[in-house]
């Protein structure tokens, strides 16, 4: 396959940055897509280019580090699947292939396609754990816990934090991040004495930042990398109305 | 937002079924728009629950529309580079039928007060019985007329249709089991709004009440 | 490449007596920090993985100053997030029969005898603590309908003591982790630095006081001090190129803190996992593993005639050759990773394996789907399969997967006592990145039990008894300096050459020339010829690489440059070691040394010890041996007929 890359360039936070256009030959279609950009790297390395800065890690769709906006979705239009996982069968010979940046105030770009997410680190500083030292647990079986609950946690505890949900969502909201943690939490027994506390303190936190507010668009669930449900967010609104209300 | 809408779409409700006595006679119409402003006599004065009705609804489509405005200079601040290239994996459906449908929204109700309420835009003039000015205003000639409240119905349909769900989302009472019955419920209410809204109007452009 | 024999070493720190009772007398021996003294020691902690992570996070609750960096953008991300199987816990919660006795016995067997009773047993122990601890964060593991946790048999085992949570237990261990990492964060016991990347150790006064790191954003090369210096920087298999490990996984850290003195103890030991995702094409920038739990329903096998490209499913039973359920009658699919490993190697080199360049072996749902139907296969393995077919473009459920055995693990790694503690006072070395308790091979779902009894339960103790004895003052100036010096005229260097080959294609050729002639199998003639072949290699690298743009921006290929030089010097002792341990055992076979069937055969009378090396700056490395002695699991002859 030859495509044409239309990539987003910025030496650093004080560049304005602009689209730059590559041209790529000889993709095979088995490729991921990070695959793709690095073959493309090795070339603009050797021509005394600076490559393309992206952020990656596991290249296994778990460690929520890769993330790019392509042709306008984040992560590209494959559902479910992060930029990792992408593979190049998905695209058609000859096609023209926009590459952005997560765009969001809070996530503000450090170099081309990589930006500084630290701000959903501090959400969690404010709240997203359950407080216990190590060493001071009683037995794993002393509190049994509903499978239904279980599964449920388990299915707002997948988030990898990659913050797809924000790139998507058209107030550039951090909902769908911060309500997977308050509701992995909310729904064990584990995390009830926090619950209040926990929800107002992260959504504050998550307003701070910069993040917009939820309009309910549905657009982050869109694109989620592990399919966090909108009810998430539900879940985190009552917990924040609740502890408002007291 | 999902509390002041939720005021609305109540006085939506009470406002559709009141047109629809329309179809009763003129009279039963008149009638309604004067129990409107009689209730609670003589316990309290003329117009009393009316103008409670009014301020509620003033301060509710004044809040509504701050928020409005509020969420969408959070969303400007939060977004200051946009995209080379956007695409909407939800539809964009929420999105542009909010924002640009709550904007038509408006400038619709401004137009819709003048002509039938204070009646300055209608051929009937503003002294004459409610049922005459809706009945003018509705008079085949001014089709156009029709067909502006037919779109800015239809907007305010789809408003509801995701703002009804939406409001249940942000007040916390929604979970995955309940989405396909509040989808499905704000998608009714909306829908019996838009006919029951359309009703009339149609009815008497068409010659079927005169 | 020579070496030299030095005296022998001798772990120093575990305690006497029956098995059962040494950890208690241990942390009853270690003595205590003043609780008041905690704030004014410093501690550096090196990685956030599951050792890492939940290191600092322990050390901050229990009040001491802890400083905590990693490569990654966020703590969240290091590579114990993509474990996928589960943690192995000697809870009995089944009843059926497991112990911390029996987890000790598997696992020193299962390291094939080259393991530490003494640590193995304590790890054993410690495992029920981790269980009780992450559910107690919120660790959403799998749960049966009356509430109670659920566990499987996973990887040889016999009994059921993996808990796991779907198949991404080490990410849902890590969050665990992770948040109450952050939690410390926020209570300002713990600074966190990210995207900073450790290139030296500082040594004063024969202890480690500190670590010299870049800042991958700014290029700054930042110096932090400190009272003690803990390494949870992970494994080394990215020396391979191709391996199931994060892309940014390196050995720099620990190669660093050996250049400085602490002994790397077997090198050689690296585990390759069966059942991975085979190499596609030239450009392959990683390999993917999928869960072996994979094996406990799938069948493998390969055609049995050589060179027959019928489509998996044209093929009839009595033309396919299920090898292993036909070598290993008594565990068949489920024989343990290396058994596996080497029997599709063996396939594959006589010529019967699939796939591009017949390097791969069938994984086959067909009989699992027709027993127990579509829906509960996809029940169980669901995630899995999308996996698989995302990347392959081909769906499991009609046709069989396709695996090839991938590095995955090394349980090689730097020498450390029963405290945790290297060769250098006062550097402890935790999880992967050191070698302690999985011998030569490791059991499934033990690698995150390590990692966490080290980082939650056994460096918090004896870590306390070292730093006792602090604070231990001011830092030399000229300490620091000299390693700032190093660090800055290496980059310089590096940045220098400015030849015609980028960093990766070094890292992708010394990859394969690993895994040629230092892989599944390794032989003399192999293992001289990697040894003759490494230093042309490197000496070409530092007269030919090129590293575009500056130190003082994010570089990516600078970064790069510095790990893959690391990598060569890492790849040169990895060879010796196995080299000079002319035995096989676990991850390590030596063609050699197998008896009449192929299995692994171990010497344990030249080779029952461990091998510390030493560096030597100038002249040959030295090799230490660390005899093991096995007073409560008798040694024999692994067999898994």
């Amino acid at each position: 396959m030859n495509l044409t890359l239309k990539v987003w360039r910025q030496s650093g936070p004080s560049d304005s940055g602009r689209m730059v256009k590559y041209r790529v030959e000889e993709v095979s279609p088995d490729m991921s897509f990070l695959e793709m950009l690095d073959v493309l790297n090795e070339r603009l390395i050797l021509e005394g280019d600076d490559p393309i800065a992206f952020d990656h890690d596991c290249r296994e769709g778990i460690c929520g580090m890769c993330g790019m906006v392509i042709n306008g979705v984040a992560h590209g239009e494959q559902v479910a699947t992060t930029t990792c996982q992408l593979h190049m069968r998905h695209f058609e010979d000859g096609a023209t292939i926009t590459i952005e940046p997560w765009r969001a105030a809070p996530f503000p770009v450090v170099k081309d396609l990589v930006v500084d997410r630290s701000a959903f680190d501090r959400i969690i500083q404010a709240g997203g754990f359950v407080s216990v030292p190590a060493g001071s647990a009683p037995d794993a079986h002393s509190l049994p816990v509903r499978k239904e609950d279980a599964d449920s946690a388990f299915d707002a505890a997948t988030c990898i934090g990659c913050g797809a949900c924000v790139a998507a969502c058209p107030n550039g909201s951090a909902s769908l991040f911060t309500a997977a943690k308050i509701t992995h939490l909310s729904l064990l027994p584990q995390g009830q004495p926090e619950r209040l506390s926990r929800a107002k303190a992260m959504v504050d936190q998550m307003d701070a930042e910069g993040f917009g507010g939820c309009t309910n668009t549905g657009e982050c669930t869109a694109v989620c990398p592990k399919g966090i449900p909108l009810d998430t967010i539900a879940q985190m609104n009552s917990d924040y109305l609740k502890a408002n209300a007291k | 937002m999902a509390v002041t809408g939720a005021v609305m779409v109540l006085f939506l409700v009470g406002h559709m079924l009141g047109n629809l006595k329309i179809f009763i006679s003129r009279d039963s119409f008149n009638d309604y728009a004067t129990a409107l402003r009689t209730l609670l006599e003589p316990l309290a004065p003329y117009r009393t629950l009316l103008t409670i009705v009014e301020v509620v609804l003033a301060v509710s489509v004044v809040l509504h529309i701050w928020a409005a405005i509020s969420l969408s200079r959070r969303a400007h601040a939060a977004r200051p580079v946009k995209y080379a290239a956007k695409k909407s994996q939800a539809g964009g459906y929420a999105t542009h039928i909010m924002r640009y449908g709550g904007v038509t929204i408006v400038l619709f109700l401004v137009w819709h007060l003048l002509d039938l309420t204070f009646g300055v835009v209608n051929p009937k003039g503003p002294v004459s019985t409610p049922a005459d000015r809706m009945i003018a205003g509705f008079d085949p000639s001014r089709w156009w007329m029709t067909l502006i409240y037919l779109v800015a119905v239809v907007m305010v349909g789809l408003h509801l249709r995701h703002g009804i769900w939406s409001a249940f989302q942000t007040l916390g009472w929604a979970n995955r089991n309940r989405y396909k019955a509040l989808r499905t419920g704000a998608a009714l209410v909306s829908a019996v709004l838009v006919i029951g809204f359309l009703a009339p109007p149609l009815a008497i452009t068409f010659g079927v009440v005169k | 490449m020579k070496y030299a024999e030095g005296s022998p070493i001798q772990d120093t720190k575990a305690p006497e007596g029956p098995i059962e009772d040494r950890w208690e007398k241990r942390k009853f021996a270690a003595k205590l920090v003043n609780p008041a003294n905690k704030r004014k020691l410093n501690v550096i902690v090196v990685g956030t993985g599951l050792a890492g992570g939940s290191a600092a996070a322990t050390l901050g609750e229990l009040g001491y100053n802890v400083k905590s960096f990693c490569y990654q953008d966020t703590p969240r991300r290091a590579h114990s997030i993509a474990a996928q199987g589960g943690i192995n816990a000697a809870k009995n919660y089944r009843g059926d029969g497991d112990s911390v006795y029996r987890l000790f016995y598997d696992t020193v067997k299962g390291g094939d005898f080259r393991s530490r009773e003494s640590n193995v047993y304590r790890l054993a122990q410690v495992s029920v603590n981790i269980i009780d601890q992450a559910v107690a964060q919120g660790v959403p593991f799998a749960r049966e309908y009356g509430g109670l946790l659920d566990t499987r048999s996973f990887g040889g085992a016999q009994v059921s003591r993996t808990f796991y949570a779907r198949g991404q237990t080490g990410q849902q261990l890590l969050l665990g982790a992770y948040q109450a990492l952050e939690r410390q964060v926020a209570a300002g016991t713990v600074e966190m630095f990210t995207r900073h990347e450790m290139l030296d150790l500082i040594i004063d006064n024969g202890r480690a006081r500190g670590v010299i790191v870049r800042d991958m954003v700014t290029g700054e090369i930042e110096r932090h001090v400190a009272d003690a210096v803990v390494l949870a920087t992970g494994g080394y298999g990215n020396v391979f190129f191709l391996s199931t490990n994060a892309k940014g996984c390196n050995t720099t850290a620990i190669w660093r803190a050996h250049e400085r003195g602490a002994y790397f103890a077997n090198p050689c030991y690296t585990q390759i996992h069966p059942t991975c995702i085979p190499v596609s094409g030239e450009y392959q920038s990683k390999l993917t593993l999928m869960s072996e739990s994979l094996r406990n329903d799938g069948r493998v096998w390969v055609p049995l005639r050589k060179g027959d490209d019928r489509l998996p499913g044209d093929i009839p039973d009595d033309e396919r050759d299920y090898y292993l359920e036909r070598i290993y009658p008594a565990f068949g699919n489920l024989v343990p990773r290396d058994i596996a490993s080497r029997a599709a190697k063996n396939v594959c080199d006589e010529g019967r394996g699939v796939g591009p360049g017949g390097l791969g072996v069938y994984l086959d749902f067909r009989d699992a789907i027709g027993r127990l139907g579509r829906d509960a296969v996809e029940k169980k393995y669901g995630n899995l399969f999308e996996m698989y077919e995302r990347i392959t473009g081909e769906n499991p459920y009609d046709q069989p997967m396709r695996i090839y055995p991938a590095v995955h693990y090394t349980m090689g790694g730097l020498w450390v006592d029963y405290d945790l503690q290297s060769t250098i006072p006062g550097l402890f070395v935790i999880g992967e990145a050191n070698f302690s308790d999985h011998g030569a091979n490791r059991l499934g779902a033990s690698a995150l039990m390590q990692g966490l009894a080290d980082g939650y339960f056994v460096l918090p103790t004896t870590l306390g008894d070292y730093l006792a004895a602090g604070p231990f003052g001011e830092v030399n100036e000229e300490a620091v300096a000299e390693a700032e010096a190093k660090v800055t005229s290496r980059i310089e260097r590096l940045l220098a050459v400015n030849g015609t080959r980028t960093p990766d294609s070094f890292h992708r050729e010394l990859g394969r020339l690993m895994w040629d002639y230092c892989g599944m199998e390794r032989t003399e003639e192999s293992l001289r010829k990697a040894l003759e072949r490494i230093p042309e290699l490197r000496a070409e690298f530092w007269a030919n690489v090129k590293v575009s743009g500056a130190n003082e921006e994010l570089n990516q290929v600078l970064e790069k440059a510095g790990r893959v030089a690391d990598f060569f010097d890492l790849a040169e002792l990895m060879c010796l070691d196995a080299l000079v341990r002319s035995e096989s055992c676990g991850g390590h076979f030596r063609a050699e040394s197998q008896d009449a069937d192929g299995e692994a055969l171990r010497d344990d009378e030249h080779f029952a010890h461990v091998s510390a090396w030493e560096h030597s700056p100038e002249g040959e490395p030295v090799l230490h041996k660390e005899p093991l002695e096995y007073d409560y699991v008798k040694m024999s002859q692994r067999s898994y007929k």
